[in-house]
């Protein structure tokens, strides 16, 4: 996993609530068995006008104009603006595989569904909750203001907007560690192997049924 | 000692390793798996030069890409055919307790083969690559649904980093009314609370009417814990749970039964035990119910009328309900006995197993799909769940009704394979979310029982079931 620091990003606003990951890669797209190349088809429904297909060439499909992210000004975003319970539904990682190969390292909304927010962990995507109020000026600011980024400083903890605010967030301690180092999960648990191991002896003694 | 709830038990008895946050490292006792979400895992495992942890926690099936009609031809799509074929390479690879590949007379929609073969049992951490795991939770599992990441990581350590979840009791007292079923009561509770009401919390059902539920009700209601946020969802155990699971294939037998449920009896929230958060229901007033939008908290009884954005303060639902209206093609203040139907699926994790298909049928039997309905698909759970459906004859009631009768797999609830919705057209489905495309690009889903499924077929539109007779 790639480590995450501090990013310095252009921001582009998804303004609806309950955005789940269906939407964010239709289940068509599922059949890969890779982890990557899933950007082209991110929200695919709401950004392409036509069905799109596993294999095709997406740069020739036509592209429905009224999606916020076919906007001129938010190519090249790398922090999205999200409401409420963003990346709801199915487990797929492949909803944050695709939000991080289409170039977003950073999400900030008011409440994610805790699948999808697990997941993001994982894949180096930083998800940013901030109370309903923070989000409603910064999508107010990203649309008043072309070219609106934000500076995303994950060690300070803090979110630095261009007229000098800083907002402070939360993240658990060990999360954060974890994505500052771009440390790899499986390789900190087999750290407590042993631990592990003792459990499971101790659990097959007094379970034996759980280990037929 | 302190009166601790289900889930704190389920808790304490699995943490291997606490960090000084509180996230855990949690033992996981079953790992169940199919051809979606495990072929990066295996892959990253081989890239690492790991091998699998405990092999004997594994049961997988083939489900969301494999067809329900024609298996004398395989699978016709090469890009499903390799995921299939990769699961069984895979597979064969590191084994496995129990593996139910395509065309096994054991294959199945993950979350029906588990527990029918007793592989899902009380006190179990249960893991899969599928947000529908909740379902599990019906035994008094800590059941939930984890990205490929995860399932990567359970393969190579066979346990999950988490942190404790809040805990929330729905409690439902009451008898339900004639017609009403564990479907009705879990859309109601979404309703209630919300797709995100459940957020952050693990969630237990108990009260009067979640007793006297089936199994199979029980889990009904448990898979759709995770529309409501809840990414776990359980019951506690009871008589109803030991008696189902007894004689099951996987289920222990002899000294290690008794061992067994002498433990399994214990796993329930004790008196007095203290949840984060209450939230009531009364059975008696819930109605069948059924969506009208793109959210399954977008819902209503079949008696209501579509509701109103104009009635909306909040701008942000207003207009995520204009919005839903709109790709639902529905005018506000329409009743919900107005909207006709092109397609209907009874199936899914949901509502595949053998009592939904009885209940289903019951509403077929004698009657005619109308001649607006295009399609009714009926797709059993399982193979073992088909063979018992047509020992009691109820293939032979679809097929007279003019229904089709397919082989079991995840079909049309997210339209991985050939079964789906051309765009515009309207189903009436017992699946459990009725997101935009999710059964098919530009498809129009209403969650219902399979009862109120089968009601619409019969109708050509909603109708309130028991007005039927």
């Amino acid at each position: 996993m790639n480590p995450f620091t501090v990013l310095d990003g252009l921001v582009a606003p998804l303004d609806r609530a309950n955005v789940d990951t269906d939407a964010i890669i239709p289940k068509q797209f599922l059949k890969s068995i890779k982890r990557s190349g899933f950007g082209p088809n991110a929200f695919d429904e709401w950004r392409y006008l036509d069905v799109g297909q596993p294999g095709q060439d997406n740069s020739k499909r036509p592209l429905n104009p009224d999606f916020v992210l076919n906007q001129p000004r938010y190519q090249g975003a790398q922090i999205l603006l999200t409401r409420d319970n963003f990346g709801c539904g199915s487990s797929r990682e492949h909803a944050p595989w695709a939000l991080e190969d289409y170039g977003f390292r950073v999400l900030i909304g008011p409440s994610f569904a805790d699948i999808f927010f697990n997941n993001s962990f994982k894949n180096g995507l930083l998800p940013i909750q901030l109370g309903a109020e923070e989000v409603d000026e910064l999508f107010r600011q990203c649309a008043a203001y072309e070219g609106y980024r934000l500076k995303v400083d994950l060690a300070a903890q803090t979110i630095t907007r261009p007229d000098g605010k800083v907002i402070a967030f939360d993240i658990d301690a060990f999360r954060k560690e974890c994505l500052l180092n771009g440390w790899d999960d499986i390789g900190l648990t087999l750290r407590h192997a042993d631990k592990i191991r003792a459990f499971e002896a101790q659990r097959r003694a007094e379970h034996p049924y759980y280990f037929a | 000692m302190e009166a601790q709830t289900l889930y704190e038990k389920l808790w304490s008895s699995h943490v291997v390793h606490q960090e000084a946050d509180g996230t855990a490292l949690i033992y996981i006792d079953r790992h169940l798996v199919h051809e979606v979400t495990s072929p990066q895992a295996f892959e990253g495992l081989k890239l690492a030069g790991r091998k699998p942890w405990r092999v004997s926690s594994i049961v997988a099936t083939a489900d969301h890409n494999t067809p329900t009609d024609h298996w004398e031809q395989g699978i016709q799509d090469p890009v499903s055919r390799q995921q299939v074929e990769t699961l069984d390479a895979n597979i064969r690879e590191v084994g496995s307790l129990a593996y139910f590949p395509f065309k096994d007379e054991r294959q199945g929609i993950v979350h029906v083969i588990g527990p029918e073969n007793g592989a899902t049992l009380p006190g179990m951490t249960v893991v899969c690559g599928d947000s529908h795991t909740s379902t599990h939770g019906a035994f008094g599992c800590l059941a939930h649904g984890i990205g490929t990441s995860e399932v990567e990581h359970v393969l190579a350590t066979q346990c999950l980093l988490q942190k404790k979840s809040k805990t929330l009791l729905i409690k439902v007292d009451g008898e339900l009314g004639r017609g009403v079923t564990a479907k009705d009561i879990v859309l109601a509770i979404i309703g209630r609370i919300g797709t995100a009401g459940g957020t952050g919390y693990a969630m237990e059902f108990g009260g009067s009417a979640i007793r006297a539920l089936s199994m199979e009700g029980r889990m009904t209601i448990c898979n759709m814990a995770i529309e409501a946020g809840a990414r776990a969802g359980m019951v506690g155990v009871d008589e109803t749970t030991i008696a189902y699971l007894k004689g099951k294939p996987f289920a222990p037998t002899g000294e290690h039964w008794d061992k067994a449920v002498a433990y399994w009896r214990t796993l329930k929230s004790d008196e007095g035990a203290r949840f984060d958060k209450v939230v009531e229901l009364d059975a008696a007033a819930i109605q069948p119910q059924v969506t009208w939008g793109t959210s399954p908290e977008m819902v209503v009884t079949v008696n209501d009328r579509v509701p109103d954005p104009a009635q909306q303060a909040d701008p942000v639902r207003r207009e995520g309900m204009e919005r839903a209206l709109k790709y639902m093609g529905l005018e506000a203040n329409t009743p919900m006995t107005d909207i006709r139907v092109d397609q209907v699926f009874i199936g899914s994790c949901t509502n595949s197993r053998i009592e939904d298909l009885r209940e289903a049928a019951a509403v077929a039997k004698g009657r005619r799909k109308a001649d607006n309905v295009r399609r009714v698909l009926v797709v059993p759970g399982s193979g073992l769940v088909k063979r018992q459906a047509e020992a009691e004859g109820l293939h032979e009631v679809f097929l007279a009704a003019g229904f089709e009768w397919r082989e079991p797999g995840c079909s049309m609830c997210l339209a991985m394979n050939a079964d789906r919705l051309e765009p515009g057209e309207r189903c009436a489905s017992t699946s459990n979310r009725n997101f935009e495309g999710r059964q098919g690009a530009g498809g129009r889903t209403h969650l219902v029982s399979p009862a109120m499924a089968a009601a619409a077929a019969v109708a050509g539109h909603f109708v309130d079931v028991r007005t039927l007779g």
